[in-house]
């Protein structure tokens, strides 16, 4: 049991991550990606709606009529993407200011439905909740990843929390500020996705 | 029939929870929201409208009722020792939905303090200056009342942000909508203040 968790969380977290393994989710990962702090605060929002989802549905899942089940499943997802959106206004304002419309856009976001339907309506809480948090890790991980690139190429900082950047570079450096417009995105993802294919195939 | 019953029941269950649950959390985050707009939108544009204002209008603020909604007022006093009130009014028609727009009114010459945007979800770098560069909205700055504050493109007074004039528009019409509650309310605003 204790073994199997540790698999379903750690599945997540490479062979699973999301979206590099696992495409899927691709909207947010190439819209906020443009700074640190986007990413990761879009990383930690998802995760807790993929936690909590996956719980639920696991809790109902010999509840839920099988015709029905998408729409259950949306009404759970939908509540607590709701519940981010009121917590993220109420307490990290500017942080919600700049990711706008995507926090509400969490409820149609691939990753989420798909570990319901593909997982939690399958497997009992416990390991629901281990492939939501392992998944919803690795999500985090690699948008901080793919947004470190972008905007360490793309503006020349990195900023971790509150819009001061921990990190800038000198005068000299001039940002290629194409890596920080939408295109840059798919460059960068596309060319890590190479990348750590490029590793797993070794 | 057995499996029809069982559907309606779980999903409206499913929906009642999940309605209850989330008036909870929203009457929990109500308040702190509010401050949240507050301080991180309505402030920066009242700041900019009322630059040496003596008295701190985010403090003194009130709410009046127009019969339609309810307008929160800022009350300012200028460094002359007039009285000026500043609302947001939402300019409807925008390129990405309303712009919201604070309205500075000066109580004793009834003319425009100025207009500032509060919130807009306009293009960046086009719709989104008129937020960010000052140069269009300061064209409302000392307007009279009697103004016609629409685009000049529509008989009126501004002179539209090039490339942006649907914006220019949206909040034209925020302020043009300012100038009509102000007439209507400036009785009660006037008695609120003594």
């Amino acid at each position: 049991m204790a073994q199997s968790l540790v698999k379903e969380f750690k599945k997540g977290l490479w062979a699973e991550i999301p979206p590099f393994r696992l495409v899927l989710g691709l909207c947010p990962v190439l819209a906020v990606t443009k700074s640190v702090e986007n990413g990761i605060g879009m990383g930690m929002a998802t995760t807790f709606v993929l936690v909590f989802s996956n719980l639920l549905v696991s809790l109902l899942r010999n509840m839920i009529p099988p015709k029905v089940r998408i729409a259950c499943y949306i009404i759970i997802i939908a509540t607590f993407v709701t519940i981010v959106e009121l917590v993220m206004q109420a307490f990290t304002y500017p942080l919600f200011l700049k990711l706008g419309i995507f926090i509400p856009l969490i409820v149609v976001n691939c990753i989420v439905l798909g570990r319901s339907e593909a997982f939690a309506s399958k497997n009992p809480p416990v390991m629901a909740v281990a492939d939501g948090l392992g998944i919803g890790i690795g999500f985090t991980l690699s948008l901080s990843a793919i947004s470190i690139v972008r905007e360490f190429i793309g503006a020349g900082t990195i900023t971790i929390w509150g819009g001061n950047p921990v990190f800038a570079m000198p005068e000299w450096f001039t940002p290629l500020s194409f890596m920080v417009e939408a295109p840059g995105a798919f460059l960068a993802l596309g060319l890590m996705l190479a990348g750590m294919n490029l590793i797993g195939s070794k | 029939m057995r499996e029809m019953i069982s559907m309606i029941v779980v999903l409206t269950v499913l929906a009642s929870v999940s309605g209850g649950l989330l008036a909870a959390v929203k009457s929990g985050t109500e308040v702190r929201i509010e401050e949240q707009v507050l301080k991180f939108q309505k402030a920066p544009a009242i700041e900019s409208l009322f630059t040496d204002v003596s008295n701190d209008p985010l403090k003194e603020r009130f709410n009046l009722d127009n019969g339609e909604t309810t307008v929160q007022i800022f009350p300012g006093k200028l460094p002359d020792g007039s009285m000026a009130v500043a609302f947001e009014t939402f300019g409807k028609g925008g390129y990405g939905g309303d712009i919201g727009v604070m309205v500075g009114f000066n109580l004793d010459s009834d003319q425009l303090v100025g207009a500032r945007v509060t919130t807009h979800s306009e293009t960046p770098g086009l719709g989104s200056r008129a937020k960010d560069d000052l140069s269009f909205v300061s064209q409302f700055d000392d307007k009279p009342l009697d103004s016609n504050l629409a685009l000049k493109a529509d008989n009126g007074s501004i002179d539209a942000i090039s490339g942006a004039t649907v914006t220019s528009r949206a909040v034209a019409r925020g302020a043009i909508q300012a100038q009509e509650i102000y007439r209507q309310l400036k009785p009660e605003i006037l008695k609120q203040l003594q």
